[in-house]
């Protein structure tokens, strides 16, 4: 936590100052000029988007660098111990003891070939088996031999990720860094690991690093927030300010990003993104994308500056950000639509597991349906079922009453034309060795035959994604993510489709990119009257987008209806509580 | 957009081919020289040879002989026309059996790797009953039914690199035909072998250079030996296996008739396998779709 008032260093549990931190051998600064101090008992959320370098942060403070990182400069306070010079057997003990981390997946952390009680027991030094099963209460688990006894495998995502928060705390650290932690996880379950993490910290009178992408989580939990962009800080304070009143351009942006689950406020996207740590501007990182920027801030570095008492932004301009929440505009979608997508008593397995279960849903056209649920609902096989890629299934989809054979392979060229599919992450999705001109006519020109004038038709479709006419010759290894997903949307308008299907389409991205490709899609929804199947974990982002909403829980539809109604009177406990779970702030001066 | 104008280079220098890449790792450039040393003396030597490629110019065996350099060999031929001319042939026959080898075997791995269920197990399976025979054991049997002829040395050497270069593509496909892309292809309904060819194949290239380098490695290698063994190409024709086989009694009295096609055998090898090298050291990344 940056603050200028000087702390005597013996209150704080953490005191970082100067922290840089370098790549080898490339030398490009990754993390630099952070300062940190964090009280007893103190949760702190390190809020940035990919590539800010929060990661590499947060491994620093365990004086820990990944491959291909170093450790340049600054001192890293822990009890009033350095432990960035004490040597490297010292750092090694105290880690698991003093220091502890919990990374983001809880599957990958745990060891699949080792009994839990095994795993907690190698954390202490000498085995104490009344400390284990203390802190297994704690955390809310049993405590009892046949649970000590089970493998990482037969646990939820949930459980492991509680058991990992047990493996942490089982030592009495004193400083905590939890990265992204509940990533991946369902929002109930993100909800009890949360509150878990929040009743450990203060049981122990640990400081805790609480690394995340997202905002509705950090203002939920933590007592204070330090924004990082392009590897610094560039805005420190306590929450409730920062939320309230944020003092970097960057932060307000990030703000209004954030979908709002009320619906009330438009989320706007950021343009433009991150630059790599190799080609840092020379002035203020965010310049590039900030509407404030002014000359100055183009080559010279904004300094830390005191806005409030602990509270610090890095900015020229800071007197001057504002946060000014625009109004959601409904789109005009006809009321009464005509259904284009029928799909009746769908059940669709992956090999003997039933995943889907007498589904019935209907598509209007020219509207958006979400498909909304949680990881293993079979909203995904959902969506393949529809774009022809998971043929294994029972049940009829017609395409304006007529029926859609289950492959794709068996379709009507015209069928395939008309129905088409973005998928989740766009890293996947495009192939590396082609470039964006042959990515996005490949699929036309198979599908339509000859184009008349493909040149044409792809600066057409390009402009309709909202990407510069030069990209078509680049190769996708040359695009951002965002840019990269655009390109997939543009591949599929290229065909001239009725149904756009997206699958999870924003949730590789990042919060700013994903708010400018929900802003397209809608764009494109109105423009060219296209129907919208919008697949997504995000109760928020659905308020947001879709007209429409079914609910997904284990391969049942288990509410189903407009997304006003559906939202302000869910009638399904599992609606209730998704809504209720979900992590959410509302932003100041929100119509 | 500053941004994207600050991040052009670094996109660019990726960008550059396999190839590209490849030469800039030293191994790569050691081996390209030696193997290109080993190429002009196989093509161009032919036409600076001192004497006939079958002329007597001495007795037989003579480690010193006047009007040449290396002496002569069993027939009293020049060692060094024998050895300038042997080479063209063997490289020839090597590069074009092996062309065949990694072409069936790069189909039929990218197959098996793609289309899984019985496909796979058929293909795989039977590659894996080829396998059981050692090459030379194969190629003998089938050189000593038939006779040695070119056509059939190029064969048999071919059709025995296809199983394991088969196994080699066909690992590396599993990886690449679960990516997204390749369903978007199927979404569409491209049709199977094209989404082989031109949505997998161009993600496999890495390996596939790579098996070209070692396939080649191991087809001069064979072809040499079936000639050693007197299976390959037949006197007088002149050619580095064979110079070998007729030579070696002599070895303590005129040496350079087997000491120069060894080394020319084995500075290629080393050559080629160091090309090798340096391309699986380039294409470490790109084909795992890693952006650096």
């Amino acid at each position: 936590m940056t603050s200028t008032t000087p702390t005597t260093p013996t209150t704080a549990t953490l005191d970082v100052d100067h922290l840089r931190i370098s790549g080898v051998p490339s030398d490009a600064v990754i993390v630099d000029e952070v300062r940190l101090e964090i009280a007893p008992g103190e949760i702190v959320g390190v809020v940035g988007e990919s590539g800010s370098g929060k990661t590499t942060l947060g491994l620093g403070l365990l004086a820990y660098c990944k491959r291909g990182t170093r450790l340049d400069d600054g001192r890293i306070l822990i009890g009033g111990r350095d432990i960035a010079v004490l040597p490297a057997g010292e750092v090694r003990r105290m880690r698991g003891v003093s220091v502890a981390y919990i990374p983001q997946s809880p599957a990958s952390a745990l060891n699949p070939a080792l009994r839990i009680g095994t795993q907690l027991r190698e954390c202490v030094g000498d085995v104490d088996e009344a400390r284990v099963r203390e802190v297994l209460r704690e955390v809310a688990l049993p405590d009892d031999d046949t649970f000590l006894k089970r493998y990482p495998h037969q646990l939820s995502g949930g459980q492991q990720q509680r058991i990992a928060i047990a493996m942490a705390f089982i030592g009495k650290p004193r400083l905590i860094v939890l990265d992204e932690p509940t990533t991946g996880l369902d929002v109930t379950t993100q909800k009890h690991v949360l509150e878990t993490v929040r009743r450990m910290c203060s049981i122990y009178g640990s400081a805790a690093v609480y690394i995340s992408h997202d905002m509705a989580v950090v203002a939920d939990l933590v007592d204070r927030i330090a924004v990082m962009y392009s590897g610094r800080v560039v805005e420190a304070g306590p929450a409730a300010e920062v939320l309230a009143r944020p003092r970097h351009p960057y932060t307000a942006r990030l703000l209004m990003a954030v979908p709002d689950l009320a619906g009330e406020r438009q989320m706007l996207g950021i343009p433009g993104h991150a630059p790599s740590p190799l080609h840092r501007p020379d002035g203020c990182a965010f310049a590039p994308r900030c509407l404030l920027a002014e000359d100055r801030c183009t080559h010279e570095r904004p300094p830390e500056r005191q806005i409030a008492e602990g509270h610090t932004a890095r900015c020229f301009k800071a007197g001057e950000v504002r946060v000014e929440p625009s109004p959601r505009v409904e789109p005009a979608v006809a009321p009464t639509p005509e259904p284009v997508l029928e799909i009746s008593g769908l059940s669709a397995r992956y090999g003997r597991k039933r995943v889907l279960e007498g589904v019935d849903l209907t598509v209007a056209r020219g509207h958006c349906t979400a498909l909304l649920g949680e990881s293993g609902s079979g909203k995904t096989t959902l969506s393949r079922c529809i774009a022809g890629l998971h043929a294994d299934f029972e049940g009829t989809i017609t395409l304006d009453g007529e029926p859609l054979p289950a492959s794709s392979f068996r379709r009507t060229t015209d069928q395939r034309r008309r129905v088409q599919y973005v998928f989740q992450n766009p890293y996947e999705s495009l192939n590396p060795r082609k470039t964006v001109r042959e990515l996005v006519l490949a699929p036309v020109k198979h599908l339509c035959g000859a184009v008349a004038d493909p040149e044409a038709l792809l600066q057409d479709v390009l402009a309709q994604a909202a990407l510069r006419p030069d990209l078509a010759d680049r190769f996708p290894d040359q695009l951002s993510g965002g840019e990269r997903q655009r390109v997939a949307i543009a591949r599929a308008l290229a065909a001239k489709p009725d149904v756009l299907v997206c699958d999870e389409v924003t949730s590789a991205l990042d919060v700013s990119v994903q708010s400018s490709i929900v802003e397209l899609l809608q764009r494109l929804q109105a423009e060219l009257d296209l129907t919208l199947v919008f697949v997504t974990h995000d109760i928020a982002l659905v308020r947001n987008i879709a007209q429409q909403v079914a609910v997904l829980e284990h391969g049942r539809i288990v509410e189903h209806g407009p997304v006003r109604e559906v939202m302000q009177n869910p009638q399904h406990a599992y609606t209730r509580s998704l809504m209720k779970d979900t992590p959410t702030f509302v932003l100041e001066g929100t119509p | 957009m500053t941004a994207i104008a600050i991040s052009a280079p670094a996109a660019r220098r990726h960008r550059d081919g396999l190839l590209v890449r490849a030469v800039r790792v030293r191994r790569t450039r050691i081996g390209l020289a030696l193997t290109l040393l080993v190429l002009a003396t196989a093509f161009l030597g032919p036409l600076v040879a001192p004497h006939g490629v079958d002329d007597f110019v001495g007795g037989p065996y003579l480690a010193e002989s006047p009007g040449t350099v290396f002496g002569t060999d069993n027939l009293g031929r020049d060692v060094l026309t024998r050895f300038l001319h042997g080479g063209q042939l063997l490289l020839v026959l090597s590069l074009l059996a092996t062309l065949i080898g990694v072409g069936i075997g790069a189909a039929v791995g990218v197959t098996a790797g793609y289309r899984r269920g019985w496909v796979d197990e058929t293909l795989m399976r039977t590659g894996d009953v080829l396998l059981a025979f050692p090459q030379v054991v194969v190629a003998l049997l089938f050189l000593s039914i038939l006779g040695p002829q070119l056509w059939l040395i190029v064969l048999i050497v071919g059709l025995s690199h296809a199983p394991r270069v088969a196994r080699v593509i066909r690992g590396a496909t599993l990886g690449v035909a679960e990516r997204d892309f390749v369903k978007a292809a199927e979404a569409a309904a491209v049709p199977r072998w094209r989404i082989a060819f031109s949505e997998i194949l161009p993600n496999v290239t890495g390996a596939l250079m790579v098996e070209l380098g070692l396939r080649l490695t191991y087809s001069i290698g064979l072809i040499a030996a079936l000639s050693f063994l007197g299976l390959g190409l037949q006197p007088p024709t002149a050619d580095w296996g064979l110079m070998i086989n007729e030579n070696r009694v002599a070895l303590t009295v005129s040496p350079w008739a087997v000491v120069l096609p060894v080394t020319a055998i084995a500075v290629l090898t080393i050559g080629t396998n160091l090309i090798t090298d340096g391309l699986s050291r380039a294409s470490a990344g790109i084909d795992r779709g890693v952006t650096r």
